[in-house]
């Protein structure tokens, strides 16, 4: 503890009343891995635009959500493959306590990771051992209450910050050495339901962020922060306002509370400066009475331009949707020769593949069960069949509401060309019943049930070949699971299971290799590290982070 | 230090880094504050008898829980029958409030604050779902007007249930206890159960953050010795299996050990028709399942 005195004055009453400074510790744990392993110092992480731009070439580490910007989630790091794989065993483990699910995907930078965790917690570890080097909590307002858990994904990252969206819909950046709150900013207001639980996406200086809140009547908003500041430099609301193109795609005033959350983190195409978002259901997601129309851009691929905003074009998954459809997964860019391409297994059990340049739909094909349209546009977008319309006593349909998938991340393999998506097989009665918009309370206009009579839920991971769109493999799931796939240069991919296991496949043929058991459901996606040449892979399940390596 | 002291001083820092210790000491105040708040305000419905606050509740309960206990709370396959004034997690306002607010270990039952796959609710609107309940619970379930007496002896005797149930900690362990089930399912589930017993199957194991619990379904496994065993599957992921045979010997398998393993959406319950069990029969032990509850 000899660095405590070598610290910076204490910044506050709180820290000062324990005599010691976050700063202090940092720097104190820092140093004793130094000393301990005799290595040279882990220099401050110093992460430029240049380097997420060029993070091919620091496979070591992972500098985004999904690993790179066009959202592969796939790693050239090989040392663990198909043969050695089998000996893979638990390296570390670090316990948040926090309860709620765990869906965060770690960053790595120079041999310290960062990570978020249930309930606004978030944490700096050293990523060879797990220990602790700064911890974080955000304290939220008692009241805050946003669907589907108090979760959080990840961080974002640049120079010596890192950004993270909150509960109460702030994003905020901090100190990347002491955890310390550089800046802190409002977005909107989480009485009304706002929330944020995405990782930022960072391109250039400005910290791109989306909200949740589509079960509420929130109207929807993508984000862009200067990361120095944390000014706000441009919004995009993703329900146009007055005036603006698409606004006719609402009836009467029904925008206002049209939804369209931006909750899952976007791509990014430096080569065509454009960035590339999508949008979850309109509101009330279950009832299209009152909104009738397309409800643009709810269900949407958008293209914005990074630095200023403005919308290149769109493409609509589910028009006018009432299956809650959130379309909410990750837009994977994949190039194929001269076809710059956007794919996305989507909530609404299709397969889409888009040309990137135009946002013109190439070919949509189901990769599940789907029941909620049998017919496409003259465009070839698959449209709602009439009877799928909810109804006050109740329609089965497939998908159900959860979806044939959700948000947790494909991957893309470059070396397979296939595309691993975990899908889930549940069809649900949907009803829907008129429900007034009460500012900051559950907005669905609608329950669903299950189908006591359907066959019981299932999951699968599944390998589609995007050349035919067909299902090369797939692993069947006993239950549903809500973890999402990695790809390695090693010729796997790794997943997870609501058993709790970890596991990894063979990318060509979906032989399990290896698998560990977690001890609770997985809901997370995984990522992979290397420090001093020695691979690792890491997954979050129940209240613990894992990292994995060779003996 | 006094804690409102330490408390204020956490909300002037709000969002700070924090070490280790003092989260701790966070949780602990929070954890503090919460129970205090718990004690105060949350062991009496404010809204109680309130028609209006009932209606309301009506519509939380279709939205939150109706996926799991049915419309009109009469219980679904997956959650009982929530007229019945009985509950098996009790009753008064408060342990009610703390189930729905906190969930409830080791069953489906999720902690609505917490919002596990939907939106949550506040304590106004867990009040309101309350209300609901009590406006529409009966003191005791349309009585069939059967002999629990009689229906005792042919649970532990002619029908042979006591065979794989308990009751009381008497019975085999083959199938669910069921010494609640009376309380809190309602005649017609209990009715489909033992005229139909593979149409819903009852739910055993739940894991940790796992969507749903495992459910009492058959298996046969063949092992690697040639060994043939049947029985009801306690659990099963990717890799393992664990039974319990038809002769309550616990069996934990390696599934890759085995020459082979089967399981069965079916009960391994036999089907109780008419002739096995006349109406009236079925009558008398459904008394006795509801006043074994009720003890």
């Amino acid at each position: 503890m000899r660095c405590e005195r070598t610290g910076p004055e204490p910044k506050s009453r709180f820290f000062a009343a324990f005599g010691m400074t976050s700063l202090g510790r940092a720097v104190s744990v820092l140093l004793a891995g130094v000393v301990s392993s005799g290595l040279a110092p882990i220099a401050p992480a110093q992460v430029t635009a240049e380097r997420l731009r060029e993070s091919a070439k620091e496979p070591q580490n992972w500098l985004m959500y999904s690993g790179d910007y066009a959202g592969r989630r796939y790693s050239t790091l090989d040392q663990i493959d198909t043969k050695n794989a089998v000996s893979l065993a638990p390296k570390w483990a670090y316990q948040t306590m926090a309860g709620g699910k765990f869906e965060t995907t770690p960053l790595v930078v120079d041999g310290v990771l960062y990570a978020t965790g249930a309930d606004d917690r978030a944490f700096a570890l050293d990523a060879r051992s797990g220990r602790p080097i700064w911890q974080y909590q955000r304290a939220l307002p008692p009241d805050v209450r946003p669907c589907c858990g108090r979760v959080n994904r990840g961080f974002a990252i640049l120079g010596d910050k890192v950004f993270l969206g909150t509960l109460d819909a702030h994003v905020v950046a901090l100190d990347t050495k002491t955890g310390n709150v550089v800046w802190d900013v409002g977005t909107s207001d989480y009485n009304k339901g706002y929330s944020i639980t995405l990782a930022p996406l960072v391109i250039r200086n400005l910290v791109l962020i989306g909200v949740s809140g589509g079960e509420y009547g929130i109207r929807g908003f993508i984000d862009a922060y200067d990361a120095a500041t944390g000014a706000r430099k441009w919004r995009f609301y993703t329900v146009p306002g007055p005036g603006e193109p698409g606004h006719e795609t609402w009836e009467d005033d029904s925008w206002k509370i049209g939804g369209a959350p931006a909750w899952i983190t976007g791509t990014y195409d430096p080569l065509t400066n454009t960035t590339f978002w999508t949008t979850g259901n309109p509101s009330p997601s279950n009832r299209g009475e009152g909104r009738a129309g397309d409800n643009l851009y709810s269900n949407s691929l958008l293209a914005l331009d990074p630095d200023t905003g403005k919308l290149k074009w769109y493409f609509q998954f589910t028009k006018h949707d009432e299956h809650d459809y959130d379309a909410t997964q990750v837009p994977v860019l994949v190039d194929d020769g001269e076809r710059h391409l956007i794919m996305q297994a989507n909530r609404n059990g299709f397969f889409y593949v888009i040309d990137r340049s135009n946002g013109k739909l190439l070919s949509a094909t189901p990769y599940g069960k789907v029941t909620w349209s049998n017919t496409k546009d003259a465009s070839g977008v698959p449209i709602e069949r009439k009877e799928a319309s909810p109804t006050l006593t109740g329609v089965p349909v497939c998908p159900g509401a959860i979806g044939a998938t959700n948000w947790m991340s494909p991957t893309y393999d470059p070396k397979t060309k296939l595309f691993y998506v975990t899908a889930r097989e549940q069809c649900d009665i949907f009803s829907t019943a008129p429900q007034p918009y009460d500012p900051g309370h559950a907005f669905y206009g609608s329950a669903y049930f299950p189908n006591d009579d359907a066959e019981p839920f299932w999951g699968a991971l599944r390998a589609i070949d995007p050349a035919t769109s067909q299902i090369k493999w797939e692993l069947k799931h006993l239950s549903p699971s809500w973890s999402g796939v990695l790809s390695t240069a090693g010729g796997l991919v790794f997943t997870g299971d609501a058993e709790g296991n970890f596991m990894a496949l063979d990318a060509a043929s979906g032989k399990i290799v290896w698998h560990f058991q977690c001890g609770a459901s997985v809901y997370s996606s995984p990522m992979t590290y290397a420090i001093d040449g020695k691979q690792y892979v890491a997954i979050a399940a129940g209240t613990t982070l894992f990292a994995f390596g060779l003996p | 230090m006094r804690p409102v002291h330490l408390f204020a001083l956490i909300l002037q820092n709000r969002g700070m880094a924090i070490r280790p210790f003092l989260c701790l000491a966070c949780l602990a105040l929070l954890g503090y504050f919460a129970w205090n708040d718990a004690v105060l305000a949350q062991d009496k419905n404010p809204y109680e008898g309130n028609p209006e606050v009932a209606k309301l509740g009506e519509y939380q309960f279709r939205l939150n829980c109706a996926f799991c206990h049915g419309l009109g709370a009469r219980g679904g396959g997956r959650g009982p029958d929530l007229t019945r004034a009985q509950k098996r997690h009790g009753n008064s306002d408060a342990e009610m409030f703390h189930n729905i607010h906190d969930g409830i270990p080791g069953t489906a039952m999720p902690a609505a604050t917490n919002g596990g796959i939907g939106v949550g609710m506040s304590d106004e609107e867990i009040w309101q779902v309350i209300s609901y309940l009590r406006r529409i619970q009966v003191k005791a379930p349309a009585q069939p007007g059967g002999n629990p007496e009689h229906g005792k002896q042919l649970f532990i005797g002619a029908s042979g249930c006591s065979t794989c149930h308990m009751i009381q900690g008497k019975g085999g362990r083959l199938g669910p206890d069921l010494t609640t089930v009376g309380a809190s399912r309602s005649v017609e589930y209990l009715v489909e159960s033992v005229r139909n017993p593979s149409r819903r199957l009852a739910q055993g194991i739940l894991e940790a953050m796992k969507e749903f619990p495992e459910e009492y379904e058959s298996v046969s496994v063949v092992t690697a010795d040639g060994t043939k065993l049947s029985g009801v599957l306690l659990n099963q992921d990717q890799f393992t299996l664990q039974m319990l045979d038809t002769r309550e010997q616990l069996r934990l398998f390696e599934k890759a050990e085995l020459r082979s393993f089967e399981t069965r959406r079916e009960s391994a319950m036999p089907v109780y028709d008419q002739k096995a069990l006349s109406d009236k029969d079925l009558q008398d032990l459904i008394a006795y399942l509801q006043s074994a509850g009720v003890q």
